[in-house]
């Protein structure tokens, strides 16, 4: 028979890998619940279903003379130069938010038209775009 | 002229280093009287001449030397002298180059402070520590060159990032520097002292010292980089769970973990394999730091400028690193003599090891929320990102018997302890917790499952703490930094519950309500600022024949042109009103955001109390 302190040992290492096994398992179970997808205007248009359940961001250009503003809302329509989304935002907006420049709003899809945006984000400096946005601009040049 | 001198320097530097790695190798034939004074005079030199190389680069941004390149790229003529001196790490080049002085400011220290340690030991942990050096000089020389020259010279640089011309950002680099290269000297000694076979205890309460020293630096750095977060970047949040900010989090609770177990492996002489694991893993985190932030693989909101290629050298070389210490632990483990005897559950050490778990935990939880959306895109090109819900989920139930541990674990004695220690007293001071909690939580109408037992435990370690302070008797270091930490969750708490928000689009001469208070938009003015122009807005907030004036600024910098927001808070004992405004390009609006938020001061107070008690352990006579 194994003696007192193996037995003991054995206990703590299965104790420890049951912990390890459990904790892994509600991360990647919490993770699964809470990532946000990034999606082009374009990619919306062609998505199979829509869930307005789960939260998405939704990234490109701000398009021209689409900015419209009044006392609770800013309303406009991002761009990837081939689709386009609008998009309805009550909140704070981050300096950087211009016509013609890249933008990412967070939020629920309506319909593949509507966007409802809970949050537009903020970037450092004018000359970043986000590697989302490069990345879908650069698939429609 | 001052590029030359900097880079010869460096490659003096780098000559030195190869002299040091080899001779430390060999040390064995040729160990006489002047060996010792002779690395001595040879590390004095190395640390003298990045000195120099580090003063060259600065003198240059001061003197706006546009021939070279690093300088021309983040520096301009109207710049304010202090934010030219500080642009020299607040770019790639420059933080590498702090990172190096750094490096090797802290060999120095250490090879004056072990005199009285084993030979072999110190010596090891110079080669280690040059092997480190060496790597950032190559990385610095073939990568990222500070002193690259430009030629035709330019008249005007590019500027630095608006955004980063800030008090808290000009000293939060190096701060957090010296925290996260403090953790190489602890990686170094602690794979040295496995080889010279240096006893666990001796080895322990000299690096313990440099535990406490890089757990502060980084604790403060942290806390730096999130005020500046709260009132530079305008959300009127501390911490949002961003990859930046999460990589910085990351060591630090490795190295709190270390921390604890450091004492045990002093007082007992066990854990040392642990302590020798967690020293690698700190190290490993700080070294993934600067790569992931460096490299841009990291989809971030702070994104500053960026280059794959570094990234891969950085990778690399922490890939040789973590293989070189792994492989040396696995050789020299018989080497490890840790005492054997019979383990008592209840007892200190199982407190201490309770919390090195939670620590892990938080620390797999950080870990895989930021690495995880990378992997996803290298497999199968899906961008994605995480919330803040995934921490939050995750990290705020397991808080509850964190705290409670937090509170009770301490008061354990070393080896044997019996559980009759939670008696009446605590268990009365539990009750009182949850009662309080109770009547806040339905006062304020929050969601019960998680806020009432999160409350109770964070207000029950309150209290015991401040018990402890009358009734224990060991030293107060850790009394204090107990306490501040139930503060730190204390106020985090309040924050989060009671913060409200309000946001709305206002014209001049607007006015708006929001709760009893209104919201008044007077007027606008322009100032003239050193470097900038910018809007000023003049806002009152009314509330019950009150009035509060803010004036909140939008700052537009022309070099380079970038518009930054600048918030005005006004911050009292229990409370920040924080309002902040931004132009929209359109038809005279701005997007005016007003926030309340409860205890914030009480977050910057409770963490320079945590870091207090690491003073005071520092300074503690006996370890």
């Amino acid at each position: 028979m194994y003696g007192k302190k193996v037995k003991l040992r054995a206990f703590f290492l299965l104790l420890i890998f049951f912990v390890l096994a459990l904790s892994i398992f509600l991360i990647f179970k919490s993770l699964e619940e809470n990532v946000i997808y990034f999606k082009s205007p374009t990619e919306i248009k062609n998505l199979s279903e829509l869930s307005d359940n789960n939260k998405i961001r939704v990234g490109g250009m701000v398009k021209i003379n689409s900015i419209k503003i009044n006392d609770k809302e800013v309303i406009f329509i991002i761009t990837d130069l081939k689709n386009e989304i609008i998009v309805n935002f009550q909140g704070s907006i981050p300096n950087l938010f211009e016509e013609g420049k890249g933008v990412v709003a967070e939020g629920f899809i309506k319909d593949r038209k509507y966007f409802n945006a809970t949050k537009i984000l903020a970037k450092h400096d004018e000359n970043y775009m986000p590697p989302e946005v490069k990345e879908a601009l650069k698939d429609d040049e | 002229m001052l590029g030359q001198i900097g880079i010869y320097s460096l490659y003096i530097t780098s000559i030195i280093s190869v002299f040091l790695i080899f001779s430390s190798l060999f040390f064995k034939r040729n160990l006489d009287e002047n060996f010792n004074s002779r690395i001595f005079s040879l590390i004095s030199i190395q640390l003298f001449m990045v000195l120099l190389s580090f003063c060259c680069l600065i003198y240059a941004f001061i003197i706006s030397d546009f021939s070279i390149e690093t300088v021309f790229n983040n520096s301009h003529t109207n710049k304010p002298l202090f934010y030219k001196i500080s642009g020299t790490w607040g770019n790639h080049e420059g933080s590498l180059l702090l990172w190096l002085l750094v490096l090797t400011i802290f060999l120095f220290v250490f090879f004056i402070y072990s005199k009285n340690l084993l030979f072999k030991y110190r010596l090891l942990t110079v080669f280690f520590q040059e092997i480190i050096i060496l790597g950032f000089l190559l990385f610095i020389l073939l990568t990222s060159n500070p002193f690259s020259n430009l030629y035709p010279i330019p008249k005007e640089g590019n500027g630095l990032n608006p955004i980063l011309q800030d008090p808290a950002l000009a000293i939060h680099p190096p701060i957090l520097y010296l925290g996260y290269v403090g953790t190489s000297i602890i990686f170094s000694s602690s794979l040295a002292a496995l080889i010279a076979g240096l006893d666990n205890k001796i080895w322990a309460s000299h690096i313990k010292k440099w535990v406490i020293v890089s757990w502060i630096f980084l604790t403060l750095g942290i806390m730096l980089g999130s005020i500046w977060a709260y009132y530079e970047l305008g959300w009127g949040g501390f911490w949002f769970w961003d990859p930046v900010e999460n990589v910085s989090l990351m060591p630090w609770f490795c190295l709190t973990a270390l921390f604890h177990t450091i004492i045990v492996l002093e007082k007992r002489k066990i854990f040392q394999s642990w302590a020798i694991i967690l020293s690698i893993a700190t190290f490993s985190l700080s070294m993934s730091g600067t790569f992931l932030v460096r490299s841009g693989i990291l989809n971030s909101i702070h994104t500053f400028a960026n280059d794959p290629s570094r990234g891969i050298f950085i990778l690399c070389f922490l890939f040789i690193l973590i293989f070189l210490a792994i492989f040396i632990f696995f050789i020299y483990q018989n080497n490890i003599s840790e005492n054997l005897y019979k383990p008592y559950l209840v007892s200190k050490e199982t407190s201490i090891m309770v919390n090195n778990l939670f620590m892990m935990f938080f620390l797999a939880v950080v870990l895989i929320g930021t690495v995880y959306p990378i992997f996803l895109e290298v497999i199968n090109g899906s961008k994605i990102s995480i919330g803040p819900p995934f921490y939050h989920k995750l990290i705020m139930p397991l808080l509850i018997p964190f705290l409670f541990f937090m509170a009770i674990g301490p008061n354990f004695k070393w080896i044997k302890d019996s559980l009759n220690k939670i008696n009446i007293q605590q268990l009365f001071f539990l009750l009182i917790s949850i009662l309080v909690s109770f009547i806040f939580i339905k006062k304020n109408d929050v969601s019960f499952l998680l806020s009432l037992p999160l409350f109770g435990v964070g207000i029950f370690l309150f209290l015991l703490t401040i018990k402890d302070f009358v009734s224990d008797k060991s030293h107060i270091s850790k009394k204090i930094s107990h306490f501040g930490f139930s503060i730190f969750i204390l106020s985090i708490l309040f924050n989060g519950i009671l913060s409200k928000e309000y946001s709305a689009n206002m014209r001049v001469g607007d006015e708006r309500v929001f709760m009893n208070k209104t919201i008044k938009f007077e007027n606008l003015k322009i100032v003239q600022g050193q470097n900038y122009q910018s809007v000023v807005g003049l806002f009152k907030i009314i509330e019950e024949g009150k009035v509060l004036d803010f004036n909140p600024e939008i700052r537009v910098y022309a070099q380079p042109e970038t518009i930054t927001s600048e918030a005005d808070i006004s911050t009292s004992i229990f409370s920040d009103n924080f309002l902040v405004f931004n132009i929209l390009k359109n038809n005279g609006y701005y997007n005016v955001r007003y926030q309340i938020k409860p205890f914030m001061m009480w977050i910057w107070i409770s963490i320079i109390i945590i870091s207090t008690g690491g003073i005071l352990s520092f300074f503690r006579k006996n370890g």
